[in-house]
């Protein structure tokens, strides 16, 4: 009989001995394959629990005229009918054409800017890392109270905001409402969401700015190639990945952008900023037409999917180059 | 015979033993964030002292008081024990079976509606309306009406300028077209030095702001919900000539008369404006009207109060506010519950509720021959309430208010369309709703 405390072999040699008997073995009569379904069943339940179920549900309330707040009431099946309300509803379109326009400018606008910022950032100059942290800091507010605070510097008569704009331009400060003019309001959430997040992409391009070995442009200098010619030949193509996957976390964010828009205009005025998100909101937890709302989820879903996996495609594709 | 009797002694002491002082309940009433709130919680300290339960309170700002307490309704949540709910819900906590019918401890405990103010019962307890189905008990009435600056309407240099403009005095509007010529008078007026403004108005988008506003002007333009000689048959009657002029009415005071940023304000930002001193007008509902009084900038007899003025053709009508008290179907505590609302339909409490600034529906308090006098905006309200109509309370309200919210902001103040298209539409909208219920 061998005890631990008798034991001369090599503390490392058991412990190599052990991590090189297959797992299963030490527990009497389970093969590897079942002991590996064990440890990844709670995770599998879970998944499916929280993700899969819900979203099967999701779709046969969709084909229902199930209402929640009427848990009485018999529910009837209704087939495709909602998507095709949805599908034909023009409030609807409007809503993703709102939903368009603020996500093509906060993207165009937050790459464009976060770029730039990202490029400034990697020069080497006195008080960078200062400049960093001031430049990240609207990104850690939550958007409920940016929201809440933009409001105030968009009011006309006491607004921050249009007090800059009335003193750079001349125009009457009190003459214009960024969140009550059908034409600006637009515009508003893009720059709200733009000063907030722009920092998120610049963090994101800058990891892929400083990846890129001095190496590279060494021998590029070598060769000399031009600064401009160094930008789109090296510098561009070798953080287009991180810009990408930037984009791609930012469309999906912004396309289920709701508290920070909710907080500044309602959806409003009239129904312009009104978001497919909010649009959503409206429908199952103020209207309560579940199974409505149900389908409207089921189309996002799906659009989002598609459209994502497109992306993704197309960053693996860019990857492999 | 002897153990008979003693037998006797055990049970006559077992049962006084148990029906002893009532077992004290922590009962929780779930209402609106908002001054009357705080106003109850100071008037159920005597209910406490009295029946020995202990009072807990949920109150949440209005803005998401219809979301929160609805989604704890239809989930069959146990927080509330009491709920002060908005008149809109009663159709739809009756059919969906969230509160208790009161008709049988109303007339158990000799409680009468008749003592109520009609308005109000219709409004806040019957389910179907103008039926004896009684689902809550008019706890707090309320009614959108008017408050001007006094002191500025009082002042000789504008009331001549009023008056050369105009040809009559500068007094509080009796007709929605001098309400209009009012504000226009005060839209960019200096006044002590500060550019002030004609009229705050509702225009909030998101929960129920501008149809309360809208409707409050459209009801005396000669809008109705219905055909009242067929339900649910609207079109021509939400779309009628008169309520069509009625929303470009209220299109046209908003573009004329309100203070610039105002495309999102209810109850709060009314306050602001009015309290700040940047308008001259405020439309809003009766439960503000006591903060102006004990206010420092508009209070000490700075504010005057009108009744909803009256359309082209003389109709008149309001918008009624308020909520009535109902006991939720889920509480485990529906007995301490029903002892709530037999004390707080008590005269003399109904009378203590008033004086504390809540607005009492029962009418020995309000026909009181003292009762005009006793407040300056008594007389405004009891005006008021003779005179008011309410939105659908319908289970489907929900539905059909948001649907009013977006047409009504989408035309008065994103200005798309006319207020034709927008009236059509919403026929289109509730005719669509209606049908999914089956009532069509």
């Amino acid at each position: 009989m061998t005890d631990k405390t008798t034991d001369r072999t090599p503390a490392a040699a058991r412990l190599g001995r052990e991590i090189t008997t297959p797992l299963g073995r030490g527990i009497k009569g389970l093969s590897d394959r079942a002991v590996a379904w064990i440890f990844i069943a709670p995770t599998i339940f879970l998944l499916l629990a929280v993700n899969i179920f819900p979203l099967i549900w999701t779709i046969r309330l969709s084909l229902t005229n199930y209402r929640a707040n009427r848990t009485n009431a018999e529910v009837d099946w209704v087939g495709l009918r909602n998507y095709e309300r949805i599908l034909t509803d023009p409030d609807i379109w409007n809503s993703m054409q709102a939903t368009a326009h603020f996500l093509v400018w906060t993207l165009s606008l937050q790459v464009l800017i976060g770029f730039s910022l990202a490029y400034l950032i990697n020069k080497k100059f006195k008080g960078n890392d200062l400049w960093t942290t001031i430049i990240v800091l609207p990104m850690m507010l939550s958007p409920a109270v940016v929201g809440n605070f933009w409001t105030f510097l968009y009011q006309p008569q006491i607004g921050l905001f249009n007090y800059v704009v009335g003193f750079l331009s001349g125009v009457d400060p009190s003459s214009f409402s960024m969140i009550g003019d059908v034409a600006l309001a637009p515009w508003a959430i893009v720059i709200v969401d733009t000063w907030m997040w722009t920092p998120f992409v610049m963090l994101i391009c800058l990891a892929g700015l400083r990846s890129i070995p001095d190496s590279i442009y060494e021998a590029a200098e070598c060769d000399r190639a031009s600064a401009w010619r160094q930008f789109w030949t090296i510098t561009l193509p070798m953080a287009l990945p991180f810009l990408m996957l930037a984009v791609l976390f930012r469309g999906i964010e912004n396309f289920k952008m709701f508290d920070l828009v909710v907080q500044l205009t309602g959806g409003g005025p009239g129904s312009v900023t009104e978001l497919t998100s909010i649009n959503l909101k409206r429908e199952a937890f103020e209207k309560w037409r579940t199974g409505y709302a149900s389908a409207y989820g089921v189309i996002l879903f799906v659009t989002v999917f598609g459209l994502a996996s497109i992306y993704v495609k197309a960053l693996n594709k860019v990857k492999e180059r | 015979m002897k153990s008979i009797g003693a037998a006797s002694v055990a049970a006559m002491t077992l049962a006084v033993a148990l029906s002893g002082p009532a077992r004290a309940d922590d009962l929780t009433l779930c209402w609106a964030a908002w001054d009357p709130a705080n106003a109850l919680v100071e008037l159920s300290k005597d209910f406490e002292a009295q029946s020995g339960n202990t009072m807990h309170f949920e109150f949440v700002p209005w803005p998401n008081f219809a979301d929160r307490m609805l989604n704890e309704l239809n989930s069959g949540g146990k927080l509330c024990d009491l709920m002060i709910g908005d008149s809109q819900w009663i159709g739809g906590a009756a059919e969906n079976g969230h509160y208790v019918k009161l008709n049988d401890f109303f007339d158990a405990e000799g409680i009468k509606m008749d003592d109520f103010i009609d308005a109000t019962v219709v409004g806040y307890s019957e389910w179907p309306k103008n039926t004896p189905n009684y689902w809550a008990l008019p706890a707090f009435g309320d009614v959108v009406g008017w408050t001007y600056r006094k002191d500025w309407f009082e002042r000789p240099e504008l009331q001549a300028a009023f008056k050369e403009k105009y040809g009559r005095a500068l007094e509080a509007p009796k007709t929605f077209a001098e309400l209009k010529d009012i504000g226009e008078f005060f839209q960019n007026r200096e006044i002590d030095g500060k550019t002030v403004y004609g009229a705050s108005i509702y225009t909030e988008r998101g929960s129920e702001g501008i149809t309360m506003g809208a409707m409050d002007v459209l009801y005396s333009f000669g809008f109705q919900y219905q055909n009242p000689e067929k339900p649910y048959d609207m079109e021509g009657f939400v779309n009628s000539p008169g309520a069509v002029a009625g929303l470009e009415y209220y299109k046209a005071l908003y573009d004329c008369c309100t203070p610039p940023g105002s495309s999102n304000g209810y109850m709060s930002e009314g306050i602001d404006a009015f309290k700040s001193g940047q308008v001259a007008m405020q439309m809003n509902f009766a439960f503000t009207w006591p903060g102006f009084e004990n206010d420092a900038m508009v209070g000490n007899g700075k504010t005057g109060y009108f009744v909803n003025p009256a359309g082209p053709d003389g109709a008149q009508f309001a918008q009624l506010g308020g909520q009535g008290i109902s006991v939720v179907s889920y509480s485990s505590k529906k007995d301490a519950a029903l002892a709530y609302i037999k004390w707080f339909a008590q005269p003399e409490v109904q009378a203590k509720w008033w004086k504390m600034g809540g607005y009492s529906c029962l009418k020995s308090v309000t026909l009181d021959p003292s009762f005009p006098s006793s407040q300056p905006y008594a007389q405004t309200f009891l005006d008021s309430m003779a005179i008011v109509k309410d939105f659908w309370a319908e289970p489907s309200y929900a539905t059909l208010l948001q649907d009013t919210q977006r047409r009504f902001h989408d035309y008065v103040i994103a200005g798309n369309g006319t207020a034709q298209d927008a009236l059509d539409g919403l026929v289109h909208d509730w005719t669509e709703t209606f049908e999914d219920d089956g009532k069509l």
